[in-house]
């Protein structure tokens, strides 16, 4: 039997793995992703009134997430398609881009109208961000980028990963809940010339504090006598005022002013595609030639990374924004989804001012998008989760998708004993 | 070349160029259980949350049997991390990334020459240094097995070679398992670390387990390695980009450890890997009836192929066209090195509307009964012509 065992597999016979090295000892443990450390400790928390306001995805008056109509509508649209022949790709992809170009920079502008944009379907927000970085790395390598603080925490991850080094310039202003401008101009200034700036035209995560029109306008100029490259991370157009236009006012305006401007635009959370990773990068570009060279390049960056994106998702994103009457119904959702949010800050609000709590509450209305920053300190971030099972990312942000009607007053109380001391 | 072919107005033109799989009539395969599959997963749609950074569990474990087989002490031992990504290409960054950053050793890869083109670029772009190892021999048409063990032989200690697990594309030149058991024992001696990518698991021989046999034979050995999977051919989903890296270690704490560093790599590139496809797979492996429909269609392709390389090779004989093509079913996979140069290849372009690329390989999927004496005239009258 042996010989048997010989002859018709010999290499188990011949084990080396005593001699075999180990290459992988010496791997140590990640430091775990901080929003998955949040909801694994939401998650096998028992308290029945448990908040978790980490996660920044909406719920619904039930705290439930949403699945979209136009989403649903869309995908009994292309049912029955056969998405993986050779046809439908390219098709929705170009389509795709021609609808998240048209959304963000306008439908009549010059530049869509001339077709300067070198636009790609990208894996969502995260993978247009990343594509951009690695394009940075290729084609200014020197360059650095500068990124707002605070931002979001995978900012800093991706361009690292892409090998730009990252500056940081001033945003928050701690003391004022709000913008430090002056700071922001400083800096903006101080940066070498052609210095690539990446912006929030929205919704900025996680304050939540976004620079007025005015102040929008003063930094485009800016931008613009220090020829530095903006680039904008659009994760919240509808979901900020629940007006789409009206969320990338700040893009028109550089756009008006004549910048070439880089923009990733991710979906997920304003139309509910989490797991369909789809959105877009667009760089405005001199002419069509330039567009045309430019985008060979991302796409040629994109194959040695992942290939192409997913045919599901730009096949169901292209026919929900390329069709009028889904594209209506989705303009509708996310104006209610917005519009939800703001009565949630209010009611928030409302709440706090109701406890007898002598701090001053004025921001959680004046902030705009998805998030609360409170200005928490970690001792009461901590708090919030031990005593009161209320849970958000280290920071102290919090998703205002997650409170609800039933859970505002709950949450407006816990907040007021952790900060009633200060 | 499918640029030019799309534009070229002759009926009798060919397309040999892309490695996408056709079916006798239609032009594009789907695997006959994945209609129904990708109509049941409409429901998937209806819960848009996101996956978790390494995707679907089970996605995740399945492809690791898959590959591994389901019975792999490394599996049983919880030594194999698994993490879904985006085909073979996406797998195969993440896992070069993860060396990049990770692997202490050479940050050298080796990879055979010839290879897939975007091998050496996914590679650059991933951060490590890449060199080639003699692969293919032009004379015989098939392995160059000496200079393969020499070069291997010479690499620094701790180098990265990258293995084509079955299929080599673009060649079809596979070792046989006595050739592979002397690659495993030379790469074990040099501390070399192996490097799968399996993209074509099933298609070559029609038997999913033989394809993975040279995976398997290395990971039997106790040691370390790296696997990327593609669904991209075998369950034709191209376009959703499914596939699986698998790295397996030495123990279990190491595993975890690793996956630990593999999310590091993964959110900043893209978060988290898409829904659709990974739930079509995972519902297919792990559903008994539909997995065996999918092997039988699997081995009915692999047929199709091996019985067009059968009739090319018998339609040259027939022409007494000269040269020896043994090569033709000798050489396994989806892929076919004729050893016409780019000459022969430019000629057959322009006289017989076929296309190809121009170092000479074809897509035997994209051939038919009908159309292979339209390709056996070309390649005769190609050969036959300047002497």
């Amino acid at each position: 039997m042996w010989r048997l065992q010989l002859i018709r597999k010999p290499w188990r016979c011949f084990s080396t793995s005593a001699g075999v090295r180990r290459w992988f000892d010496s791997v140590g443990p990640a430091a775990k992703d901080p929003l998955q450390a949040v909801t694994e400790a939401f998650n096998s928390d028992p308290f029945p009134q448990k908040i978790n306001l980490g996660l920044g995805a909406y719920r619904d008056e039930q705290g439930k997430p949403l699945v979209l109509q136009c989403v649903q509508q869309a995908e009994e649209k292309i049912r029955g398609c056969n998405l993986l022949d050779s046809v439908s790709a390219p098709v929705a992809s170009a389509t795709l881009v021609e609808e998240c170009v048209k959304l963000v920079y306008g439908r009549s502008v010059n530049v869509v109208k001339e077709k300067r944009f070198a636009g790609v379907p990208a894996l969502s927000g995260t993978g247009a961000c990343r594509l951009f970085a690695e394009f940075q790395r290729n084609f200014f390598p020197e360059s650095a980028i500068y990124l707002p603080d605070p931002t979001w925490t995978n900012h800093h991850n991706i361009w690292a990963n892409a090998h730009v080094p990252v500056r940081t310039f001033h945003y928050y202003h701690p003391h004022l809940r709000g913008l430090d401008f002056a700071a922001l101009i400083d800096d903006v200034k101080n940066a070498p010339d052609g210095s690539f700036f990446l912006l929030h035209p929205c919704a900025h995560n996680p304050t939540g504090i976004d620079p007025t029109e005015d102040q929008w306008s003063e930094i485009s100029n800016l931008f613009k006598m220090k020829n530095h490259f903006p680039f904008f991370d659009m994760a919240y157009q509808g979901l900020a005022t629940g007006d789409v236009d009206k969320d990338a006012s700040s893009i028109r305006i550089f756009l008006e002013d004549g910048h070439l401007i880089g923009c990733a635009q991710s979906f997920t959370k304003t139309m509910g595609l989490f797991g369909h990773r789809t959105g877009c990068l667009s760089l405005l570009c001199a002419d069509r030639d330039q567009a045309v060279r430019v985008k060979s390049q991302l796409q040629r960056i994109a194959g040695a990374i992942y290939g192409s994106p997913p045919v599901h998702g730009i096949v169901l994103l292209s026919t929900i924004l390329g069709d009028q009457a889904l594209k209506s119904i989705w303009f509708k959702e996310v104006k209610a989804m917005a519009s939800r949010i703001q009565s949630m800050r209010a009611k928030l609000r409302e709440r706090l001012e109701l406890t007898g709590s002598s701090l001053n509450w004025e921001h959680i209305t004046k902030q705009v998008g998805m998030f609360w920053f409170p200005g928490l300190t970690p001792e009461q971030v901590d708090r919030l989760a031990k005593e009161f099972h209320v849970y958000m990312t280290p920071d102290g942000r919090m998703s205002m998708a997650g409170v609800t009607t039933s859970n505002v007053r709950y949450l407006a109380n816990a907040v007021h004993e952790v900060t009633k001391c200060r | 070349v499918t640029v030019a072919y799309n534009k070229d107005t002759s009926p009798n033109k060919l397309n040999l160029g892309v490695g996408a799989y056709r079916t006798e009539v239609k032009w594009d395969f789907i695997f006959r259980g994945l209609e129904s599959c990708v109509d049941s997963f409409r429901f998937v749609s209806r819960v848009k949350e996101y996956l978790g950074i390494t995707g679907l569990a089970d996605f995740n474990k399945l492809s690791a049997k898959l590959i591994l087989g389901a019975d792999s002490p490394a599996i049983q031992d919880n030594r194999v991390t698994t993490v879904q990504c985006l085909s073979g290409t996406g797998s195969l960054r993440v896992g070069a990334e993860f060396l990049a950053r990770h692997y202490h050793e050479q940050k050298t890869i080796y990879i055979p020459n010839p290879t897939w083109g975007n091998h050496p670029k996914i590679f650059n772009l991933a951060g490590l240094s890449v060199k080639t190892y003699r692969y293919y021999d032009p004379a015989t048409k098939g392995l160059d097995f000496q200079g393969l063990l020499e070069d291997l032989g010479a690499a620094p200690s701790g180098a990265i070679v990258l293995l084509h697990a079955c299929a080599h594309n673009p060649t079809g030149v596979d070792p046989t398992l006595e050739q592979w058991e002397q690659i495993r024992q030379l790469i074990r001696s040099k501390q070399l670390l192996p490097f799968f990518d399996s993209a074509y698991q099933g298609f070559a021989s029609g038997s999913l387990d033989a394809d993975a046999e040279s995976v398997r034979m290395f990971v039997a050995d106790g040691g370390e390695c790296l696997a990327a999977q593609s669904y991209a051919k075998n369950m034709g989903l191209y376009g959703e980009r499914v596939g699986a890296l698998s790295i397996v270690c030495k123990a279990a704490d190491v595993a975890s450890r690793v996956e630990s560093q593999l999310k590091l790599v993964i959110r900043p590139m893209y978060s988290n890997p898409p829904i659709h496809g990974a739930s079509i797979v995972a519902a297919i492996l792990k559903d008994s009836e539909m997995y065996q429909e999918w092997t039988v269609e699997l081995k009915a392709m692999a047929d199709r192929i091996l019985s067009m390389r059968q009739q090319l090779f018998e339609a040259l004989s027939a022409r007494g066209t000269p040269g020896d093509w043994s090569h033709i079913i000798k050489q396994i996979g989806m892929f076919t090195f004729t050893g016409l140069n780019s000459e022969q290849v430019a000629f057959m372009t322009k006289e017989y509307h076929i296309y190809m690329t121009s170092d000479g390989r074809i897509s035997m999927a994209g051939l038919s009964s009908r159309t292979v004496p339209h390709l056996a005239d070309a390649i005769h009258a190609a050969v036959t012509r300047s002497t």
